[in-house]
């Protein structure tokens, strides 16, 4: 299931240069393991979605990757620097904006990118502050407290200042979490715009619109890789097949036939169940004896990304049981 | 509120709450807990008002039976503890200034020949002033002293020297604090405690305030090196504390007349070491508590030993053995006896390097482990 074989796969063949190329790692907090052997190859330019529910340790894997934190076990380079041995190195050149904004909201939005500018070490970064106050609109307000700022605004602000010195690697941590959808669209152009400055880019997301927007996604559960790949590779992987129903009383449906052991996941979307097996045969005969009710209409659909991260989870849910 | 009936079930239910999470908050249950045994020690044991065994050195001039025997009386008392003899005034006064010596206590020439012949020989005492607590009791002991070992030396024919007037006059000579005030040895202990207090709060609240704001993390992804981080946070509290220093010595001068008899220089130099010691303390504490609370809480559990056991507000000698040796890891008691010195003997840095040396070693060791500290937090 851990599969290289999608697009990152390919792109080492080019031999084009890795952003990220890290083997085996692993981090423990006391007895917990956090990230568990996690292979992730990124190679530069490429925006690459990092998905996986809360706690899977995504955020422990982009700390371990920036040089927050040294991996128990396992090795690697970032922008061909070695993680352990050369940490200052990478974070130099890496653009890293934490899940909750880290900017100081006692000071205003030019201090706060005064300081980075400082801190980085930017030559001319003046001028550089100046061209980013105005990219961001907010050239008027750049002596106003950054805690005054609405959150999108706050997000904005936190890229700004985390891609000022011009990182090669960009490491957003939730960025768009509890952003309203146009700033996150927003937020999205501009993080395809540093994409086509062969600006490499690792996000990680529970929105499955901005999984899309994704070159790659991997898929991240209770520290292991599940899946990594294209969207329709970590889709194909999963290997599920996915049936439609419309109708009446759909959550009733829905309790009957998650009970059978075919149906992987059911999930209702509005005026439709979705329901989703991995053997296409026998998500069938589950669904046989529903199908001739005049008050329901099934159609066999594409399994959608949610679906495939839904069945992934439960997957994750059974190995724990087991 | 009157309307509704009171229950004791939603009432137990936030007790309970309460309780579980000061459970888990352990840094507050260790500051209940703690704080009264600390301070019921303290005072119960550590501290003694009437000190006894104070450092005394004997210029006598005079080898007799008598002056011996009031030497000896002296050592029986407990409040002396008879170090040795001086030859000199020079040398005798030197151990003053140094601290070495709180009495010097000079028997003039002739005295047994000026005693028996009835001439009421003096006898000085030199007592250093700064600390009044620490020398007001045992120096009012010393007349009774000489009294008693009179009456038991003078016998038969003598006996009447002692009736009418005292035989033997004990001239007492307060050093450096000639009136005897309080607040000149308290004015130079409370730039310690406002310095200690303030320093050790105010970089271990600047540095817990990152980690709860989450800012620390930005701060640490960002290419600065551990003591950049640290130089960077501390300086301007450094700062800070040569104002609040420089406030303390002019209220003093101003309000109380508390003089500064040593270089400014040197008072400047010794602060710097003293506030950067303070600083170091808060930023390794800043390293082992979460929460800018648990900070808070830090400070006072360094601060109450600085206050109670540097010879600040209680005597040093005044205290037992193993208070000594909690006092001797303070930095504040050194501080205070080098500040007394400088402001108040007009001490220059040969006299002070011996508290110096022992305030640059807690510097390094506790820069060591705010260092290290911090450096573990990465992880």
């Amino acid at each position: 299931m851990r599969a290289n074989n999608g697009e990152s796969g390919g792109a080492v063949k080019e031999e084009v240069p890795l952003a990220i190329d890290v083997h085996n790692l692993t981090k423990r907090f006391g007895k917990n393991t956090v990230v568990n052997r996690i292979n992730l190859v990124v190679p530069q330019g490429k925006v690459y979605g990092f998905l996986g529910p809360n706690g899977s340790g995504k955020t422990t894997t982009i700390r371990m990757i920036c040089g927050l934190l040294t991996p128990d076990e396992g090795e690697g380079t970032c922008l061909g620097y070695d993680l352990r041995k050369e940490s200052e190195n990478i974070r130099k050149n890496v653009g890293y904006m934490t899940q909750r904004f880290s900017f100081w909201e006692d000071l205003t939005i030019r201090e706060n990118l005064n300081f980075a500018g400082k801190i980085f070490g930017i030559k001319e970064s003046r001028k550089r502050i100046q061209y980013a106050l105005q990219k961001l609109g907010l050239e008027r307000r750049a002596d106003q407290l950054a805690g005054s700022l609405s959150g999108g605004w706050k997000q904005r602000l936190a890229l700004a200042a985390c891609t000022l010195h011009e990182p090669k690697l960009l490491l957003l941590d939730e960025p768009t979490a509890g952003v309203d959808p146009k700033a996150r669209r927003e937020f999205w152009d501009e993080i395809h715009q540093l994409a086509s400055q062969r600006i490499t880019v690792l996000v990680s997301t529970h929105y499955m619109d901005e999984a899309e927007r994704c070159h790659a996604i991997v898929y991240i559960a209770n520290g292991n890789i599940l899946s990594q790949g294209t969207v329709d590779d970590v889709i194909s992987q999963s290997g599920l097949s996915t049936w439609v129903v419309g109708g009446k009383d759909l959550v009733s449906l829905k309790e009957e036939l998650i009970k059978n052991p075919a149906v992987m996941t059911a999930a209702v979307f509005g005026e439709s169940l979705h329901v989703s097996g991995v053997v296409a045969e026998e998500l069938e005969a589950a669904i046989e004896p529903y199908k001739d009710r005049k008050d329901l209409s099934w159609s066999r659909e594409e399994t959608s990304l949610e679906d495939a991260f839904i069945y992934y989870n439960t997957l994750i849910k059974d190995y724990k049981k087991g | 509120m009157w309307k509704g009936r009171f229950s004791f079930g939603r009432t137990g239910a936030i007790m309970q709450k309460e309780f579980t999470q000061l459970r888990r908050e352990r840094s507050t249950f260790a500051m209940i807990v703690l704080l009264p045994i600390i301070q019921l020690l303290l005072f119960g044991y550590a501290v003694d008002m009437n000190p006894k065994y104070l450092p005394t050195y004997i210029l006598s001039r005079d080898q007799s039976v008598f002056s011996r025997s009031f030497v000896a009386g002296l050592k029986n008392s407990l409040y002396f503890d008879i170090r040795g003899d001086v030859h000199s005034d020079e040398e005798g006064e030197e151990l003053l200034r140094k601290g070495q010596a709180q009495f010097i206590v000079t028997i003039p020439e002739y005295f047994e020949r000026d005693l028996v012949g009835g001439k009421r020989p003096s006898v000085l005492v030199q007592v250093d002033g700064t600390d009044p607590v620490a020398s007001s009791g045992p120096a009012a002991a010393m007349n009774g002293i000489l009294e008693s070992v009179l009456r038991h030396d003078l016998k038969g024919p003598l006996e009447n020297l002692s009736t009418v007037k005292p035989a033997v006059e004990l001239i007492q000579h307060r050093m450096y604090n000639p009136e005897g005030l309080t607040r000149f040895n308290i004015v130079p202990g409370l730039l310690g405690i406002v310095l200690t207090m303030t320093g050790v709060m105010m970089v271990a609240l600047a540095l817990t305030r990152e980690r709860e704001r989450g800012t620390m993390e930005n701060l640490l992804a960002m290419p600065a090196r551990p003591l950049e981080v640290m130089i960077g946070k501390i300086v301007p509290y450094i700062l800070i504390g040569y104002i609040q220093s420089t406030i303390v010595v002019t209220a003093a001068w101003f309000l109380f007349s508390v003089p500064v008899l040593g270089s400014l220089w040197l008072l400047g130099g010794v602060l710097g070491i003293f506030i950067t010691c303070n600083m170091a303390m808060g930023y390794a504490l800043a390293t082992i508590s979460r929460t800018q609370m648990q900070a808070m809480q830090g400070t006072v559990l360094i601060a109450l030993p600085s206050l109670m056991l540097s010879g600040f507000i209680f005597p040093f000698s005044g205290m037992p053995v193993w208070a000594q040796t909690i006092g001797r890891i303070i930095p504040m008691t050194y501080f205070n006896r080098i500040v007394r010195g400088v402001m108040l003997k007009g001490n220059g840095i040969e006299e002070i390097w011996p508290e110096t040396w022992p305030l640059l070693i807690f510097l390094l060791v506790a820069t060591i482990i705010a260092i290290k500290c911090y450096r573990k937090t990465i992880d």
